[in-house]
């Protein structure tokens, strides 16, 4: 029997998630605004329940008898003063509740019960037209790639029809080019002519045509997203041909500096570094962009989950302890009326993005501690999402071996239709169509079940239970049985595979990107006692196949063949691009400004400007104290602190030693030159190690490229110089690359114009420490101390923030000295073991007045800053206040020192030059190169300032 | 006798086990993690241990409500097992999700002392969304009642005036079932802990960080041997973990420590 109950808030309680909701609407700015929004829980229940049985389970279960009520009859709310949006989960997707809810309700000893779907209901009050509603629901309530609106309350979702199983073949061989080109995209295959003449050629050998899933298989083993084709490929660039950029820049930087603690690069599913006696570091970054820009939620919050899990598929699996998140949004105040078709609004792509993580982060139980949220136009229709893991493991468990014989088994949650084709979608360019066609590549997350997986695989690791783990991320079974089986080969039973509803195909099976999944291989002896690990604690582990020795992928549906091929043609036999590259400095105009008397507006206007202003909001909704081991945390100082530069976390609870983490991006400096770019976020986030106390000689990084089309050869021209930049720069600094991943075709296209993000590059730089006690943070802790600045400031306004807000780029973007950059942090390690550092903050994002302003107020004391006292040689080039405060010139920190005489005897030789001292009030002061006074402000104001923008979101 | 015994329960989505057995440790007991199935499938008894530790999570994503599914599982399933527990005198301490399945099984405050009726819950933050951030807290009053007792949590006896714990919830509003309730945990002095600002008095959020009523942070039972609180004290243990350490105003011992230390004090005295 089917029931429908619905649950409301009791009268007289509040209804947080109402309020939430009418916030969000009234966002909007409709005509006119909603007065009031209720919310109504709904749940369908099917199977032999009768109504005394619906009464225990809304009873015990399903209210809180403090705060709400039920009904099973009709509406739990009188529904005629209100507008009723009901949204429901489209038929097919997992809804997120329906396993615990069943669960609980066998707890209370109901054993009827065959299905549980939920769906949630707006009761909206105010002047809001049909046609107001629809937008609002649509903008704000729901998102049509996972969700409906329920037109009628009694209908019942079908049933998923059963599958009847059919071999596929497609007409390859004897295709011509036209049709070839047909077959990748109806496919959405996103294979180029060369691929598919290719894989034309392959099948006319062996005389005939490949079924649907081989076709499938070799798409997503060959997809820009899994084979990093134009990394690996052949690139002509300025008269000469390199040959695999990647080998040829970031990993030769690796390979040059051979440092011992590098324990596994750029092989494994994260890069792994030594931590003390007993354990290895793993840490791995991944982009989930694409998702992310059609369903912000689910698309960040399986970004977050499935960069969990390269940790935990590194070796024989790591725990997963600190996650990171980078965010690349458009202009939050961007107008509705201007977004182009199909886009979601910047603000509400932002909500859903960090709502994403939060919720996979937090149930998790990983500490969300380092990250970054940067702002501009162009990332309107294509937001960039990063989402990073480091994990810890024992050292002996740091490598991985299947053999032939061993068991594939598939562990966690079942296979749905969730991520189709996310290999291959996010390898082409998002378009307006992209949330009708592509919807599929979207997956749900659940996060509990991946809680599940890590705590029983690290105990089936710990009892030597398989001799290999990998994550099943993109391309989904296809990617892990290939990847793990590809010096072996591999034999799968695909009906084996547990799924979550009937009438999968064979096909989607095997490529679904369904999460919470990983595949062990299990040696067939220890199979009995690896299932038992699961078992108890509610995990499926299920035989698929086992791992062969002939070298051949071979699938079979209910004993029919529907795949055969030669693992080496899979993952060797790609043709290798040949891609065309150039690249010519754009011009930007030369700003002019008329230099004022009096900047204290300037800098309140940059304490608000988004890429510089608090990102509370964002921080405390991410637990980044869990597990307990969280030292310096994001916010320092006191009242809610000022940002700070890097995470140190304690990952043995009576250990000492911490990891620190830290990271660098900047989109503006990629629009004037990808090399200083590169050179200029790799030296961020090593200031931002070094400010804390992390050293040089202990500091492992990875690289995200996210870029645009790089078929077009200025966007690959400029992936090209930022790989240079990074290969010139790690080498100078004698820091190494761990790990890397690149998401190429972050275009948007309208119509017949195709916008580009800013060429992006984030580097995330983790050092280990030797002993916490040390740290230091960046908030202003005594009246009387001297302030510092170490560096020399240059003319280097191009792509700052000083000039974004005035609406202009620039050309001078900031370069970057290494010899002096590297003294530089070496001396300052030094300094701060002496324990002469007392706060410590690097100079980005708004230049050495900014830094200054947000050590004040996080420490809630005022400076005076004297500029007129800085000698010739600090500022050479610089005649203007304005260019001196606001310039972002690398390699530079502003310290306090206490023991002035044993801080300058340390740093002799040094560019170091006093800037001031702490006040005693409250005032922030600073002082011009003429003597006069430029700025001047109650801390609290400065404050206030960087506080507002996203302080009411 | 030997050490204290403390059972930590986990489940899917418990994410707080491993650092609340740390704390226990440090305190110094032995701290067993041990899966909720093993209990219910009757591998393994709780009245083999002296105390019961439920910790902060999300235990089956909250799903429903915060710690609903959880509490069920004790307040039906393991209903013999608990009972004789508590009526042994034994000792149990819920932290954030771990209090939210307390309240929700009946456990707490179990005013009637049937174990059976839901005489209060915590709900949604009235900022609608999960904060995580530190607040200052400080006993609450003795009560004036008939049953009034002076620190009648063991858990909290001793401890500063105002000590200093993070708390991470998106679901920790405490809301008594009615009038009668609340005046009665008040009379009997079973508000363990309420939200203040630093100088210990009561003002609205972010002090109060979740719109708790009069700002009750934690309570316990009459016995004052079932504890709960919505902060984690097993987040503060050390002064590394206090958010302002480096300004060299944290002692070196977190505040946290002084909670579990005082349950296994307790039980090494009585049990």
């Amino acid at each position: 029997m089917f029931w429908r109950i619905e649950i409301k808030e009791k009268e007289g309680h509040f209804d947080a998630l109402g309020e939430s909701a009418k916030r969000d609407i009234n966002d909007l700015d409709l005509r006119s605004r909603a007065r009031e929004v209720k919310t109504v829980q709904v749940y369908h229940l099917d199977g032999e329940l009768q109504e005394p049985d619906i009464k225990t389970i809304c009873e015990d279960l399903l209210i809180d008898p403090v705060t709400q009520e039920y009904d099973y009859s009709g509406s739990a709310e009188a529904e005629s003063r209100f507008k009723v949006v009901e949204v429901a989960y489209n038929p097919g997707v997992m809804d997120p509740v329906e396993e615990s809810t069943k669960k609980a309700i066998l707890d209370l000893g109901i054993a009827g019960i065959r299905s549980v779907r939920t769906a949630k209901k707006y009761l909206i009050k105010g002047d809001l037209s049909a046609d107001d509603i629809r937008l609002l629901a649509e903008k704000v309530l729901y998102n049509k790639l996972v969700q409906h609106v329920v037109k009628d309350p009694s209908e019942v979702s079908a049933e998923p029809p059963t599958y009847c199983f059919k071999l596929i073949s497609v007409d390859l061989i004897k295709a011509a080019d036209k049709r070839l080109k047909k077959i990748s995209r109806d496919g959405q295959l996103f294979l180029d002519l060369e691929e598919m003449r290719t894989i034309k050629k392959y099948f006319v050998k062996l005389g005939r045509n490949p079924t649907d899933c081989e076709l499938e298989t070799i798409a997503q083993t060959w997809s820009e997203h899994c084979y990093h084709k134009t990394f690996r490929g052949l690139v002509k660039y300025n008269g000469k041909t390199i040959d695999n950029l990647l080998k040829n820049t970031v990993m030769k930087v690796t390979k040059k500096l051979k440092k011992k603690w590098c324990v596994s690069v750029f092989e494994d599913n994260s890069g792994v570094i030594r931590f003390d006696e007993k354990f290895n570091i793993c840490f791995k970054v991944e982009t989930h962009n694409h998702p992310s820009a059609l369903e912000p939620y689910g698309g960040a919050g399986t970004g977050i989950g499935g960069v969990i899990r390269d940790p935990l598929g590194t070796g024989l699996g790591a725990k997963p302890i600190i996650n990171t998140d980078v965010f690349c949004f458009g202009p939050p105040d961007h107008s509705y009326k201007k977004l182009p078709k199909g886009v979601l609004h910047p603000k509400r792509i932002m909500k859903g993005v960090v709502a994403g993580v939060r919720d996979y982060g937090n149930r998790m139980g990983i500490p969300t501690s380092n990250g970054a949220v940067l702002f501009d136009e162009n990332f309107v229709g294509n937001p960039l999402v990063f989402c990073g893991n480091v994990g810890i493991m024992p050292r002996n468990k740091s490598f991985k071996e299947a053999h032939s014989g061993d068991l594939i088994v598939v562990v966690g949650g079942r296979t749905g239709r969730d991520g189709i084709h996310g290999a291959t979608f996010s390898s082409g360019e998002l378009t307006h169509e992209s949330h009708g066609v592509s919807g599929s590549a979207v997956q749900i997350g659940n996060p509990i079940q991946e809680k599940k997986l890590v705590d029983t695989i690290l105990q089936a690791r710990d009892l030597n239970l398989y001799s290999a783990i990998t994550d099943c991320g993109a391309g989904g079974l296809s990617s892990a049985v290939g990847e793990m089986g590809a010096e072996l080969g591999a034999e799968v039973e695909l009906e084996k595979v547990p799924l979550k509803y009937k009438g999968l195909r064979y096909d989607e099976i095997w490529i679904s990107e369904a999460q919470e999944r990983m595949v062990l291989a299990v040696p067939p002896e220890k199979i009995d006692a690896l299932q038992n690990v699961f078992k108890k604690e509610n995990v499926e582990a299920t035989v698929i196949g086992n791992f062969t020795k002939d070298r051949r992928l071979r699938l079979s549906y209910d004993g029919n063949r529907v795949c055969d091929i030669d693992m080496r043609f899979l993952h060797k036999g790609a043709p290798r691009t040949v891609r065309k590259a150039s690249w010519k400095r754009p011009r930007f105009s030369e700003p002019r400004i008329i230099p004022k008397k009096d900047l204290t507006g300037e800098l309140l206007g940059l304490l608000s400007n988004p890429n510089i202003a608090s990102k509370e909001w964002i921080i405390r909704q991410y637990d980044h104290e869990v597990q307990g081991g969280s030292v310096i945390k994001p916010l320092q100082g006191i009242n809610g602190g000022g940002p700070g530069d890097a995470c140190v976390t304690r990952p043995v609870l009576n250990s000492k030693k911490g990891i620190v983490l830290g990271c660098g991006i900047n989109p503006d400096y990629g629009k004037i030159d990808p090399y200083w770019m590169a050179a200029s976020v790799i030296d961020e986030a090593l200031r931002q190690i070094t400010s804390v106390g992390g050293k040089l000689d202990r500091c492992a990084i990875l690289d995200n490229f996210c870029w645009g089309n790089t078929n077009k050869p200025d966007r690959l021209g400029g992936l090209v110089r930022a790989a240079e930049g990074c290969h010139d720069i790690a080498l100078a600094y004698g820091v190494p690359f761990i790990s890397g991943k690149d998401s190429l075709n972050n275009e948007y296209s309208a119509g017949n114009k195709s916008i580009s993000i800013p060429p992006t590059l984030l580097i995330s730089a983790i050092a280990i420490m030797d002993d916490v006690a040390r740290a230091v943070t960046m908030d202003a802790k005594k009246s009387g101390n001297a302030i510092y600045i170490i560096g020399k400031t240059h003319d280097e306004l191009g792509g700052s923030q000083y000039y974004k807000m005035k609406g202009y780029v620039g050309n001078n973007v900031p370069k970057v000295d290494t010899p002096t950059g590297k003294s530089i942090m070496e001396s300052m390690n030094k300094a701060m073991d002496a324990g002469c550092v007392r706060s410590c903050h690097d100079c980005s994002e708004g230049g050495m007045a900014v830094a200054l302003a947000e050590m004040a107020f996080a420490g809630g004391l005022g400076m005076e800053i004297d500029l007129s006292i800085l000698p010739d040689s600090a500022h050479e080039d610089i005649k203007r206040d304005d260019t001196l405060l606001f310039s972002e010139s690398n390699s530079r920190f502003i310290v306090e020192v206490e023991n002035e005489a044993k801080f300058i005897k340390i740093m002799k030789g040094k560019p170091v030059f006093k800037l001031g001292r702490i006040n005693k009030g409250k005032i922030f002061k600073i002082y011009g190169m003429s003597g006069d006074i430029l700025i001047k402000s109650d801390v609290d104001r400065l404050k206030a300032a960087w506080q507002r923008p996203f302080k009411n979101m | 006798m030997g050490k204290i015994k403390v059972i930590i329960i986990r489940t899917a989505g418990t994410n707080c086990d491993e650092e609340t057995a740390y704390a226990f440790q440090l305190a110094g007991a032995d701290a067993a993690l041990v899966h909720i199935n093993e209990v219910t499938r009757g591998e393994r008894d709780l009245n083999g241990y002296h105390i019961m530790a439920i910790p902060g999570g999300f235990t089956y994503g909250d799903d429903i409500a915060s710690g609903k599914i959880l509490a069920n599982e004790f307040k039906f399933e393991l209903k013999h097992q608990m009972r004789k527990f508590v009526k042994d005198g034994r000792l149990i301490i819920g932290i954030c999700n771990g209090f939210q399945v307390l309240v929700k099984s009946g456990f707490l405050p179990n005013l009637n002392g049937s174990f059976e009726s839901i005489e209060a819950t915590l709900t949604i933050n009235d900022s609608a969304k999960f904060e995580d951030r530190w607040v200052y807290l400080k006993k609450g009053a003795r009560g004036k009642g008939q049953g009034a007792s002076k620190d009648r949590c063991v858990w909290t006896k001793g401890i500063g005036d105002i000590i200093y714990l993070p708390v991470a919830h998106g679901e920790g509003k405490f809301m008594p079932g009615n009038r009668d309730i609340m005046k009665r945990l008040k009379n009997e002095g079973m508000i363990a802990l309420e939200y203040v600002d630093e100088n210990g008095r009561k003002k609205g959020y972010p002090h109060n960080p979740n719109g708790s009523i009069d700002n009750i942070a934690g309570i316990c039972d009459n016995t004052g041997r079932i504890f709960g609180l919505m902060p984690h004290p097993e987040r503060h243990i050390t002064c590394f973990q206090h958010p302002r350490w480096t300004r060299k105003n944290a002692k070196k011992e977190g505040d946290g420590l002084a909670i579990f230390r005082n349950g296994v004090a307790f039980a090494k005295k009585n049990l």
